[in-house]
C-alpha cells in the first residue's frame, strides 16, 4: 500500500526529469515507426484514427507526460478503493534523517483523507496533461511544460500523501516553484513573467510563516511527524497551538489564494489555460486547504485560529465573488470564482466541517477543472479570453457548451449538481456551529484522537467512519459563535453572488448573437474529451455525499440556499433576457471598475508595501553608490592623484634625469662644504 | 707652469661637457659631449701625475686606460645611436620618451600597455 503510494508520487517525478532530458530524443525514436503506418486516406474513420495514431506516438514529450500520471490515477485509485475497503492507517517510513535537532523522517501516510484527495489530483492532473497535448501542441517549449506539469503533479501528491511537516514542506515549495515556470511559460510577455514572479513572491510571504509554524507546532511535539504532532495537540499550551496555527494559517492564505494574499490568482491567469486548471483544481491552491484539514486537531484546539480563518473566508468568499460578477475577462471570472469556492471550504473548516470542507475541495476539484479546461475551448476557438467577444458558442461547441453548463450549475450550487451538495454540507454546519448546536458529529472523530493520545494511530481509525465516538472532552473549546454567523451569512450572500455571475458568464458565453470574427467550431477530440469526461464527476459526485449521514444535505438549508440561488441567477437573467446583447453587468454602474480591479487591493498594496520597499531599495543602492563605492574610488583616485604629481617628474627625457642628479651632486657638496 | 692653468681648463672643458649633456638634443653631439668630459678628466690626471711623480706614473696609466675605454664607449654609443636613427629615424633626444610613465588606465590589464616601439604605431 505504502509502496504503492510512493509509485504513484515517483512516477510523475521521473517523468518530469525524464520528459525534459529525453523528450524531443523519444520524439526522434519514434518517428520512423509512425511513418511506417500507411498514409491513411482522409476523412473515413479509419483514417482520423490513423491520424491519431500516427500523431501520437512520435509526441515524445506526451507519451513521457501522459503514460506515468495515468498508471499514477490507477494507482491511487486502487490505493483509495483499499482505504475504503479496509479503513485504517497505513504509514511506512522510508528512513529517518537525523539533523542535529530533531530527527524528520521520510514517510508516507495514507488514510481516507489523503487517497481520496491524492485521486483527485490524478484524475485532474491526467485530464489536463491529455487536454495539453492538443492545446500546446504548437508550442515549441511543450516538453519542459509537460515536464513542469508532471513535477508539479508529483509535488501536489507529496504534499497529499506525506507522513512528515517537514517532507510536507518541500512538496509545498516545490509546487511554488513550479507554479512560478508555469505561470510564466510565455515569459517573453513582460505582463506574463511579472504574474509569474508576483505568485511566487505572494506565497512565498505566506510560505515563511508556514515554515515557522511548522517549526512551532513540531518542536512542541518533539517531532515532525503529522501524526504525532497532532497525538501532542491536547498537550500542548494554548499559546503555542494558536502561535502555531496562526502562522501556518498564513502559508495556508498564500497557497490557497486567501484574502490578504489573494492577489497573484487573477494574474496568474496569464499562464496556459491548462496550467489554470490544473493550479485551481487539483494542485497548489487546494494544497493549503488539504493542509489545514490534515492538521485539524490542531486548529480545533486553538480557536482563535478557526476565528481567524473564518473572518479570512468571510471576506474572501463575498469579495471575490463581487469581484468576479464584475470581470470581463473569462478566465478572470473563474480565477475569482476559485477565491470564492476556496473560501467557502476555508469557512467549512472554521466551523468545524472539515468532511465538509473536503467535500467542496472534490468537486471543486471536478468542476473547476471542467470550467478552465472548457474556458480554453472557447478560448482556443474565439481567439480571445474576453468575454464580449463571445456569445452564440452554444450550437457551434455542443459538448464544451454542456459540459460547462453542468460546472456552471456545479459552480452556482445547482441540484443536482455536485456543488450544491457539498456547499450545502458547508452551510448548514455554519448555521449549526452559529447556533452552538453539534449534531453532525465531525468533532467525534477528533475528539476520540485527542482522548487516544499516545501514537495516534488507533484514534485515527475513526476518521474514516469506522468508530465514530461522541465523545467531546472538557478541555476541547467550542468555535465561537460569531465564527459561525459570519461564515454563515457571507455563505449565503454569496451563494447568491455566484449564481449572479455563473449565470451571467454562462449567458455571455454561450447565448446571444455569436460576437467573434471567425466561425466559432468545437475544439479537438483531445481537448474535447477531457472536458466532456470530467462533467460526470462534476456532475454526480454530490450523491457520494448521501453516503455519510453529515454530508447528507438538510432539506431546511438547501431550501434556503436554493432561494437565494434562484435570486441570483433570476436577476441577471430577467437583467438580460431584457437585452441579451449587453452584458447584464452594466447594471451595476460605478460600482463595477471597482469590483473588476478586485477593490484596487493591488494599488493598495502598491501603496502601502511595493513602493516602500522599492523607496528603501532606491536608497540601499544610493547609499551604496555613493557612500560605500565612493569611500572605496575616492581612496583610488587620491592615491592616484597624489602619484600623478611624482609622476610629472618622470617625462622620459634622460637629459632632464641627468639635471637632476647633478643638480643633486651639487646640492649635497654645499651642503657637505658648508656644514663641516 | 702653475697648476692652476690645466686645471682651470680642465674644469671648463668638463663643464662644456656637462652643458653638453645636459642641453644638447643629437645624441651624437651628446656622445661627444660626454668625450669632452672624459678628457677633461684625462687632462687633471696626467697634470696631478706630473705633479706628483711618483714611479709607476698611475695618473698615466689611467689616462691611458681611460682613453682606451673611451674609445670602446663611443664605439658601443655610435652604434646605439644608428640603431635608434634606423628605428625612428630621429637621433632627437627630446623626442625619445620611450622612458616616460605613461597614463595607462588602471583597468586595463598589462597586455594593453604598450611596448617601448609604441611611438612608431
Amino acid at each position: 500500500m505504502i509502496v504503492l503510494a510512493a509509485v504513484a508520487i515517483l512516477l510523475p517525478f521521473a517523468a518530469a526529469f525524464a520528459g525534459m532530458l529525453f523528450g524531443p530524443t523519444v520524439s526522434h525514436l519514434l518517428t520512423p515507426l509512425a511513418r511506417r503506418v500507411r498514409s491513411p486516406r482522409p476523412g473515413t474513420a479509419a483514417g482520423r484514427a490513423r491520424v491519431l495514431a500516427r500523431r501520437l506516438p512520435a509526441n515524445g514529450p506526451a507519451l513521457i507526460a501522459v503514460l506515468p500520471v495515468a498508471v499514477s490515477t490507477v494507482i491511487t485509485a486502487v490505493v483509495a478503493f483499499e482505504q475504503w475497503r479496509q479503513p485504517r492507517v497505513r504509514t511506512g517510513t522510508l528512513t529517518l534523517v537525523q539533523t542535529g535537532g530533531l530527527p524528520f523522517a521520510v514517510s508516507l501516510d495514507v488514510d481516507g483523507l489523503s487517497a481520496v484527495v491524492a485521486l483527485m489530483v490524478c484524475c485532474v492532473a491526467l485530464a489536463v496533461q491529455i487536454y495539453s497535448v492538443a492545446y500546446m501542441r504548437d508550442d515549441p517549449r511543450y516538453s519542459s511544460y509537460a515536464a513542469f506539469v508532471s513535477l508539479f503533479t508529483a509535488a501536489m501528491l507529496l504534499v497529499v500523501l506525506s507522513g512528515d511537516l517537514l517532507v510536507l514542506y518541500v512538496g509545498w515549495e516545490v509546487m511554488g516553484v513550479c507554479s512560478y515556470f508555469l505561470i510564466g511559460h510565455y515569459w517573453h510577455d513582460r505582463a506574463t513573467s511579472r504574474a509569474a514572479v508576483k505568485a511566487f513572491l505572494m506565497t512565498r510571504i505566506g510560505d515563511v510563516g508556514f515554515l515557522f509554524g511548522i517549526f512551532v507546532l513540531g518542536m512542541a511535539a518533539h517531532s515532525f511527524g503529522i501524526r504525532a504532532v497532532i497525538a501532542h495537540v491536547p498537550a500542548m499550551s494554548h499559546t503555542t497551538l494558536v502561535a502555531g496555527t496562526l502562522l501556518l494559517l498564513c502559508g495556508v492564505a498564500g497557497k490557497s489564494a486567501q484574502f490578504p494574499l489573494h492577489t497573484w490568482l487573477p494574474d496568474a491567469m496569464a499562464g496556459p489555460t491548462p496550467v489554470s486548471a490544473l493550479i485551481h483544481a487539483a494542485t497548489m491552491v487546494a494544497a493549503g486547504v488539504y493542509v489545514v484539514a490534515r492538521l485539524y486537531p490542531a486548529f480545533l484546539f486553538a480557536p482563535a485560529s478557526l476565528a481567524v480563518l473564518g473572518i479570512i473566508a468571510a471576506i474572501s468568499m463575498l469579495g471575490a465573488a463581487l469581484a468576479a460578477l464584475a470581470q470581463d475577462d473569462l478566465k478572470r471570472v473563474l480565477a475569482y470564482s476559485t477565491i470564492s469556492q476556496l473560501a467557502y471550504m476555508a469557512g467549512g473548516l472554521a466551523v468545524g466541517t472539515r468532511d465538509g470542507a473536503v467535500f467542496h475541495l472534490l468537486s471543486h476539484g471536478a468542476f473547476k477543472a471542467l470550467l478552465f479546461l472548457g474556458a480554453g475551448c472557447v478560448i482556443v476557438t474565439v481567439g480571445s479570453s474576453v468575454l464580449s467577444t463571445m456569445g452564440g458558442l452554444r450550437r457551434a461547441m455542443p459538448v464544451t457548451f454542456w459540459s460547462m453548463t453542468i460546472g456552471f450549475a456545479a459552480l452556482a450550487g445547482v441540484p443536482p449538481a455536485s456543488g450544491f451538495f457539498s456547499k450545502d454540507t458547508i452551510l448548514s454546519q455554519a448555521w449549526h456551529a452559529a447556533r452552538q448546536q453539534r449534531p453532525r458529529g465531525d468533532f467525534g472523530s477528533f475528539a476520540h484522537s485527542s482522548v487516544g493520545g499516545g501514537t495516534g494511530t488507533q484514534g485515527y481509525t475513526a476518521l474514516n467512519n469506522a468508530h465514530r465516538l461522541p465523545v467531546i472532552p472538557e478541555s476541547m473549546p467550542g468555535i465561537p459563535s460569531w465564527t459561525g454567523w459570519l461564515v454563515f451569512i457571507a455563505g449565503l450572500v454569496t451563494v447568491a453572488i455566484t449564481a449572479a455571475y455563473a449565470t451571467r458568464t454562462w449567458l455571455v458565453t454561450f447565448f446571444g448573437e455569436q460576437r467573434s470574427e471567425v466561425a466559432p467550431r468545437e475544439a479537438p477530440p483531445l481537448m474535447r474529451w477531457p472536458v466532456a469526461v470530467l462533467a460526470v464527476p462534476a456532475l454526480v459526485l454530490g450523491f457520494l455525499g448521501l453516503g455519510s449521514d453529515h454530508l447528507r444535505p438538510e432539506p431546511g438549508m438547501a431550501a434556503v440556499s436554493l432561494l437565494f440561488t434562484a435570486a441570483g441567477a433570476g436577476a441577471v437573467f430577467l437583467v438580460w433576457n431584457n437585452d441579451p446583447a449587453l452584458d447584464p453587468v452594466r447594471l451595476l454602474g460605478p460600482v463595477r471598475p471597482v469590483l473588476q480591479a478586485g477593490f484596487h487591493l493591488d494599488n493598495v498594496y502598491d501603496v502601502l508595501v511595493v513602493r516602500p520597499v522599492l523607496a528603501l531599495a532606491r536608497l540601499v543602492v544610493s547609499t551604496d553608490e555613493r557612500v560605500v563605492d565612493a569611500a572605496v574610488e575616492g581612496s583610488g583616485r587620491g592615491a592616484r592623484r597624489l602619484g600623478g604629481l611624482l609622476r610629472a617628474t618622470e617625462n622620459g627625457n634622460p637629459q632632464a634625469y641627468v639635471s637632476g642628479l647633478l643638480a643633486g651632486v651639487v646640492i649635497i657638496v654645499l651642503a657637505v662644504v658648508v656644514l663641516t | 707652469m702653475h697648476l692652476v692653468y690645466p686645471v682651470v681648463i680642465a674644469a671648463m672643458l668638463f663643464s662644456v661637457g656637462v652643458y653638453g649633456v645636459l642641453a644638447r638634443r643629437n645624441a651624437i653631439l651628446v656622445l661627444m659631449s660626454v668625450e669632452l668630459m672624459l678628457n677633461a678628466v684625462n687632462l687633471n690626471l696626467v697634470v696631478f701625475d706630473m705633479r706628483w711623480a711618483d714611479r709607476l706614473h698611475g695618473g698615466q696609466v689611467l689616462t691611458l686606460f681611460v682613453i682606451v675605454l673611451a674609445a670602446a664607449e663611443v664605439g658601443l654609443g655610435l652604434a646605439l645611436v644608428l640603431l635608434i636613427y634606423r628605428n625612428r629615424r630621429t637621433v632627437d633626444i627630446d623626442r625619445l620618451r620611450a622612458l616616460a610613465d605613461r597614463d595607462v588606465d588602471p583597468d586595463s590589464d598589462i597586455s594593453a600597455i604598450p611596448d617601448d616601439e609604441g611611438v612608431r604605431r
